[in-house]
């Protein structure tokens, strides 16, 4: 099991709404899941959750084995590097470095730099002409195709993308969205992945969706 | 993972070289100011020494007979068979044609074993001269620069560089022969280790423990003090810009921080790697700056080295030396002052929170949240100025009271100029005005490091300004009333001066004798004058207050006069009495020297010191041209036996000019570097302005009345500051007026106010202003549309 979530909530102001309630899943390895729903559903507090960003009001949450709740800093930090790839709807490239080394970034971080696995990445996801270039020089839909290979480079356990293709065309998002998968199949990685988009949703193995905090729609994979 | 992360983190510098040039040419110049004034002080400081162990014998004690007179030979035999290790010094000025010489006289194989070490610290001599002394044949040792003097005296002389100039050392013997003065001792040195047993010291002598510091020394300490404080004036404008440069970097690097964590640095190990990058440029520009500032001292010694010679005597070796305590003061404050300026972006690091964004009206609420805070800052500080001006005493005092001023005032300025933007937008018509106002107000933060610098520069411009001037005009007033004899004559001889008086008063020429001794009071040097009652004084003479008949006192021997410096160090005015038994009459101004003076009537002085003649005299005249002429055909005089008034004065305008030139030197480049502030200020924001203008452009503004836009932006701040920066600048003028030069120098001064000067300094900050802001603007006006295009494609 590459994530195991039980019972979770999150609270930010003391006597306020809950932003979750009662949230449990599980994903297992290389699986990949949808998680859809409405602005202010929740998503995003899931995912910065599970990422070790912000911390759980009450329930627990396991990466990979380990329970991360009550993590400090620098554990999260470790387990960032050692298990999780990110991706974020605004890229959040480096703009002072290269493409090439804005995909090494995360796998140099983690101290799991594999020259081979990033060219083949580079290749895979259509990057290899624009290595030398800097992001400000990419298309929006280059920055997110560097974006999900600086994800990829580390070999994560789990990859958490907040909405990857929410900046782009549908056309754009569809082929991104495409080698993402591949690219994630290759590295073994499993893939939770909210979105807006049922379209994009439907490419996943599996789809939830939260509403109000809450996991409302189980569905099966499609 | 902090190689990779110390990559990421270096490569913004790479992709921004201008803010990487801000920061260490900020840091850099800093420094260099900073350590170039130490490179001086520690200089003079070690030629004080120097020439202090010269004369004192490196601290140690010194014999002398109670009676003040001469030691002879005899005596010394006497007390070295008495047991006491004593060591002769015969010491006398040497007197040549083209100046004086002190001649030190020493007996190397009796020196103390303590001054003898002293020697490896550049004291007394090294293994080579003492060779040369102690083998005979008449050999000095002197400074390259006064080898001249000694041409013509039969002796071998050696040349040390590393020797106060003006101090030449011998053999005691040879010493004797040059200065006519066989069987004499000026004094004896106590080695430190004396025999167990020895016997008690004869009544009749005395052993004088040497004072911590040299009169010398105490007397420039001031002028060192204002040196230093204006080294740290420097420094603190060069901080501005390390600040803004480091500020902006971090605001800059904000999204980089926030990835580097969510990619998995931990914030401990991100703080680290900051500390280490700005360490790094620290020590960097500290060592750049320490080259730079050994420039700027090298290039200002010279001027230094005649100030403190024209003001105090002090002789300055003229060159420079590699000495461990300021180039290490020099890296040090390079050190410290980038921690200073970083720590505010590290603390903000270690507060940002992971998961917020960078949204540019969160970015102005911080901003006017520091505004505040520094506005709160600014209060506490003028309330600790105003405590200081009540109730503070000494020159720390004053100098604390003008930081207060200066750095208040610095602080206060994002706020006031955000105000007068406020207003100057609420009063405008049309919405492109109301852009330009609203816009301007926007772009404060960026640029209020750059602006505090402007001020703090053109304050410090204008203040010393004012106070040079003041006092440049008191004292050529001062002039014209103390030097009122038309003719000032030196004779060589007490019989000349004699032939030559009463060849005067044969032709009905007023002599006016200067006579005068050496005295201590209040254990600092002074001087005693006597004078003849006469109507030049009477009529002339600068006196600030005195008892009521205060000349016909003086000529009756009922008291004397004092210079207002020994008034104020002594807490004296008319009426009190001198520690030497007479009453003071009257306060004199007598500026440009720091020692004390006292003026008595020329009967008391001549029944006081029975030995002195007067050898120097003023001389009036209404034909001073023809008086000169006759005294030159009669007498053989040497070149300078006979000055006239106008060189006289012209020389002593001379030697306060160059007083100052180290001051206007670095007003000159305090002024640059804030020059310096602001074009790097614009030219870091230029490249962050792209997204606020485009929209304007697209709107239908050209480029080019953007970019003139732009630079009117900058003319327009610069203007505001340069206005704020006049009353703060007559502020400080005031406080070296009234509080630091009666602390420093012992004098008060009126203040003048030089409206021309002030218009001049402006014109030209708005001239440093608009050149800085030009080269922004041309880019501005030449940068290709699809860059303005792309601030769209990159919007989601």
């Amino acid at each position: 099991m590459v994530l195991k979530i039980t019972n979770l909530a999150k609270v930010y102001t003391p006597g306020g709404a809950p932003v979750l309630r009662d949230v449990s899943l599980q994903m297992a390895a290389a699986e990949t899941l949808a998680l859809t729903g409405e602005s202010g559903s929740g998503k995003s507090t899931l995912l910065h959750l599970i990422a070790g960003l912000d911390a759980a009001s009450s329930g627990s949450i396991e990466v990979a084995g380990a329970e991360i709740t009550g993590y400090s800093d620098a554990q999260s930090a470790a387990m960032r590097r050692r298990d999780v790839g990110l991706i974020f709807q605004q890229f959040n490239l480096i703009p002072s470095l290269s493409v090439a080394r804005n995909i090494a970034l995360h796998a140099r971080l983690a101290g799991r730099e594999d020259a081979d696995w990033a060219a083949h990445l580079a290749e895979v996801i259509g990057l290899a002409p624009h290595l030398a270039k800097y992001p400000e020089a990419l298309s929006g839909g280059q920055q997110q195709r560097v974006a999900i290979a600086r994800a990829l480079a580390a070999r994560p356990r789990l990859l958490l993308a907040d909405e990857p293709t929410g900046n782009l065309d549908e056309s754009t998002a569809d082929a991104v969205l495409d080698l993402m998968l591949t690219a994630a199949s290759q590295a073994g990685t499993a893939i939770l992945m909210v979105t807006h988009s049922a379209r994009q949703a439907a490419k996943m193995q599996r789809q939830l969706h939260l509403s109000h905090g809450m996991i409302a729609r189980p569905e099966a994979a499609a | 993972m902090m190689g990779a992360g110390l990559r990421a983190l270096l490569s913004h510098w790479r992709r921004n070289p201008w803010q990487c040039v801000t920061l260490v040419a900020g840091l850099a110049l800093a420094t260099a100011l900073w350590s170039g004034v130490q490179a001086i002080n520690a200089e003079a400081r070690a030629s004080y020494d120097q020439a202090a162990d010269v004369v004192t014998g490196a601290g140690l004690g010194q014999l002398t007979r109670a009676d003040g007179a001469d030691l002879s030979v005899a005596e010394y035999v006497a007390l070295r068979r008495l047991g006491w290790q004593v060591s002769p010094v015969l010491e006398g000025r040497l007197t040549r044609d083209s100046g004086d010489l002190r001649l030190l006289g020493i007996e190397p194989l009796t020196l103390p074993a303590q001054t003898v070490e002293a020697a490896g610290a550049g004291g007394l001599f090294d293994d080579e001269e003492q060779e040369g002394l102690v083998g005979g044949g008449d050999v000095v040792v002197a400074n390259p620069e006064d080898a001249a003097l000694l041409e013509g005296l039969n002796v071998t002389v050696r040349t040390d560089a590393a020797r106060a100039p003006g101090t030449v050392l011998a053999d005691i013997a040879t010493a004797a022969r040059l200065l006519d003065a066989q069987d004499r001792i000026t004094r004896l040195l106590v080695a430190e280790a004396q025999p167990k047993g020895i016997g008690s010291l004869p009544d009749a002598y005395r052993i004088a423990t040497p004072a911590p510091q040299t009169d010398v020394a105490r007397l420039t300490a001031s002028f060192h003090l204002n040196l230093t404080a204006f080294g740290l004036l420097s420094f603190a404008v060069g901080i501005f810009i390390v600040y803004g440069a480091v500020g902006l970097a971090f605001e800059q690097r904000r999204a980089m921080f926030r990835t580097l964590r969510a990619l998995g640095m931990p914030l401990n190990r991100l703080l680290v790697l900051l500390a280490l990058e700005l360490g790094s440029f620290a020590l960097l520009a500290g060592a750049l700056g320490v080259g730079l500032g050994y420039v700027i001292a090298a290039a200002l010694l010279p001027d230094v080295a005649a100030t403190l010679r024209g003001l105090y005597g002090a002789q300055i070796t003229g060159q420079l030396q590699l000495r461990p305590v300021w180039w290490l003061s020099g890296l040090g404050m390079a050190l410290a002052g980038t921690a200073v300026a970083g720590t505010a972006a590290l603390i903000k690091l270690a507060r940002m929170p992971l998961l917020s964004f960078n949204h540019p009206r969160a970015m102005r609420m911080q901003a006017d949240r520091a505004a505040r805070w520094m506005a709160l800052a600014a209060a506490g500080l003028f309330a600790v100025g105003a405590a200081l001006a009540l109730l503070g005493q000494g020159l720390l005092a004053g100098f604390a009271l003008l930081a207060c001023l200066l750095i208040g005032a610095a602080f206060c300025l994002p706020l006031v100029l955000s105000a007068i933007l406020r207003l100057a937008g609420r009063g405008a018509r049309g919405p492109l005005t109301e852009w330009f106002w609203a816009d301007s107000r926007q772009q404060l933060p960026g640029l209020s490091m750059a602006l505090m610098a402007l001020l703090l520069a053109m304050a410090a411009n204008i203040g010393v300004s004012t106070m040079v001037s003041s006092f440049r005009l008191t004292f050529t007033g001062y002039l014209d009333q103390r030097l009122s004899s038309e003719l000032y004559l030196r004779a060589a001889t007490a019989q000349q001066a004699a032939e030559v008086t009463a060849f005067l008063d044969d032709r009905g020429v007023t002599v006016l004798p200067i006579v005068s001794q050496d005295l201590r009071i209040g254990g600092l040097p002074a001087e005693v004058f006597g004078i003849r009652d006469h109507a030049t004084y009477r009529e002339n003479w600068p006196l600030l207050e005195a008892v009521p008949g205060v000349w016909d006192q003086l000529a009756a021997g009922d008291g004397a006069l004092i210079n207002e410096q020994l008034a104020r160090r002594g807490g004296l005015a008319p009426g009190d009495r001198l520690e030497t038994g007479e009453r003071v009459l009257g306060v004199y101004g007598d500026y440009g020297n720091p020692a004390g003076q006292v003026i008595i009537a020329l009967a008391v002085f001549e029944a006081r010191y029975p030995g002195i003649e007067p050898r120097q005299f003023g001389l009036r005249t209404e034909d001073p041209g023809a008086v000169a002429e006759a005294l030159r055909e009669r007498f053989s005089l040497d070149g300078d036996a006979l000055i006239n008034q106008a060189d006289l004065k012209a020389f002593s305008l001379s030697v306060f000019e160059r007083t100052f030139a180290v001051t206007t030197a670095l007003n000159v480049l305090t002024l640059s570097v804030a020059g310096l502030a602001l074009l790097i200020g614009l030219l870091t924001l230029a490249s962050l302005r792209l997204p606020q203008l485009a929209p304007v452009w697209a709107l239908g503004l050209t480029r080019r009345h953007l970019a003139v836009l732009e630079l009117l932006r900058a003319l327009a701040l610069a203007v505001l500051t340069a206005v704020l920066a006049v009353p703060l600048g007559l502020a400080l003028a005031w406080v070296l007026l009234a509080v630091v030069n009666v602390e420093a120098f012992g004098w008060r001064l009126p203040m003048f106010l030089f409206p021309l000067d002030y218009l001049r300094l402006g014109v030209l900050t708005l001239l440093a202003a608009f050149l800085a802001a030009l080269w922004p603007a041309v880019r501005l006006a030449r940068t290709p549309p699809d860059r303005l295009l792309r601030v769209f494609s990159n919007e989601r």
